[in-house]
């Protein structure tokens, strides 16, 4: 387990859809097509935390949003 | 409200007795009534241990989330030319707490502003308030010298206008909507800086504690909720008041205290449309305590429904406005209140299948947590307590029927 997070900035996402594709294990759609957290058990769906081999797809998905509504972010403490 | 036969004045440097303390210099006190009841505060004398008097006080947080307060304090002075707000934004439609605080006790608002920001070395004072707040604001800030600093800044009418990052951005950009935060408002807010957004009624606190100290504070309420608080009674009340009440006070007293028998009462929202549904005695106020006996006070609101209303017909509506309160920013939250909303109509309509309940449920758990504020997170636990609290009605209306007056059409 690495110790970032994929977060995902609400106020900017639009529901394209492209970071679901790019990280299936980790996000699926909603009923909207907004990204959700594939595991149900996790406590903060706005911050998914990521094993260090699904950095490099989160790192390019952040890249890659349209919206600019992702960031890969160091765990708080 | 009435004004104070019991305080001891600052000639004894000792508070006002009993719990009427925060309006105890009368209704629309002024500088000079202000003064004569309560005594001068100056700022810079005051701040020194302040924070500390604050800690063993046990202040809490009285505009919803009950936070202490001298923790945000402590984490604020920490960092340089820090920022204060005072927040009296009342969006809570349940709550009129801060405007009768604003309009009798602008005063005490004041002083735990300038003596707050005195403590955490602030450079920078808002107050933020509806325009109804800001005008007696207004006339108080001119009655001193000490309070030409503070920058006032009017808030919207609107759910989420009081949520401490939307109230930055609002001082900020004009706009008030929440922001997205990865970080917390204490380490870097408005522009940056350090942030210290307090309720005003938790600063009017602080303006006496500044003056009477952390015991006199803990004289009213209880060990695990000292002091006292503001409480908004409506709903099914003879009149809607604003109370002092002291900490940890039993709903069923607070209710008898603003004239409602509490048997002619099928349950209370209490906190707050972000709060929680309970019956109407049983459970005490209190910031911390554990459930059912205690319920959270949120921003002081206990909402009365009586035996003959619906309560999720009540629920329903609330859940309605409160998705007309999306900022709209956040898909989960734009599309997932409304859709609550729709299903909760036909909940309350007595139109529902079985798969409703099932159907609730899926629709909380995929707008709970999805947004950059607590708005949907909020809405979803207030609905989730009236699913619990209604359970017997919820029954009633799953097989179409409800045995209130006020049911289904």
């Amino acid at each position: 387990m690495s110790r970032t997070n994929l977060h995902i900035d609400w106020t900017r996402c639009d529901g394209r859809g492209l970071c679901t594709e790019l990280l299936p294990d980790l996000l699926v759609r909603d009923d909207w097509g907004y990204p959700l957290a594939a595991d149900p058990s996790l406590d903060d769906k706005s911050n998914i935390p990521l094993g260090r081999d699904d950095e490099p797809a989160a790192a390019e998905a952040a890249a890659l949003c349209p919206r600019l509504a992702l960031a890969v972010r160091r765990r708080r403490p | 409200m009435k004004t104070s036969a019991t305080m001891a004045g600052p000639e004894t440097g000792t508070g006002p007795g009993g719990t009427n303390r925060l309006f105890a210099a009368g209704e629309y006190a002024g500088f000079s009534s202000h003064l004569h009841t309560y005594g001068p505060l100056a700022a810079d004398q005051a701040a020194p241990g302040l924070i500390e008097e604050l800690e063993f006080s046990g202040l809490t947080g009285r505009g919803g989330a009950a936070f202490p307060v001298w923790q945000k304090m402590a984490a604020v002075a920490a960092g340089h030319s820090a920022v204060v707000v005072a927040n009296g934004a009342e969006g809570e439609p349940l709550s009129f707490k801060d405007q009768m605080l604003l309009q009798h006790a602008p005063h005490l608002v004041i002083d735990g502003l300038l003596a707050a920001a005195a403590a955490v070395r602030a450079t920078r004072l808002y107050l933020y308030t509806g325009e109804a707040g800001l005008a007696p604001v207004r006339r108080a800030v001119a009655e001193r010298s000490d309070a030409r600093k503070i920058r006032l800044v009017q808030a919207p009418d609107t759910f989420v206008a009081g949520e401490a990052s939307t109230v930055v951005n609002a001082i900020r950009t004009g706009t008030a909507l929440p922001l997205d935060r990865t970080q917390r408002l204490s380490e870097t807010g408005l522009r940056g800086r350090p942030t210290l957004v307090h309720n005003v009624e938790t600063l009017a606190h602080i303006g006496l504690i500044a003056r009477f100290g952390a015991d006199w504070f803990r004289s009213a309420g209880t060990g695990r909720d000292p002091g006292t608080r503001l409480v908004s009674v409506s709903g099914d009340v003879a009149v809607a008041t604003v109370l002092e009440v002291p900490g940890d006070a039993p709903v069923e007293d607070i209710l008898l205290a603003a004239g409602t028998e509490p048997a002619s009462l099928s349950a209370v929202l209490a906190g707050g449309y972000h709060g929680q549904w309970t019956g109407p005695s049983g459970a005490n106020l209190s910031a911390s305590g554990p459930e059912p006996q205690t319920i959270r006070p949120g921003a002081g609101v206990l909402f009365a429904v009586g035996r003959h209303h619906c309560g999720l017909a009540a629920t329903a509506q609330i859940m309605r406005y409160l998705a007309s309160q999306s900022a709209g920013q956040c898909g989960p939250c734009r599309f997932g209140l409304p859709a609550l909303a729709t299903a909760w109509e036909q909940l309350a309509a007595g139109e529902g299948s079985p798969r409703l309940l099932p159907e609730l449920q899926r629709l909380g758990l995929l707008t709970a947590g999805r947004g950059a504020c607590h708005h949907p997170d909020g809405t979803v636990r207030m609905a989730a307590s009236a699913l619990e609290l209604f359970a017997p009605d919820v029954r009633l209306h799953l097989a179409g029927r409800c045995n209130r007056q006020e049911a289904a059409s």
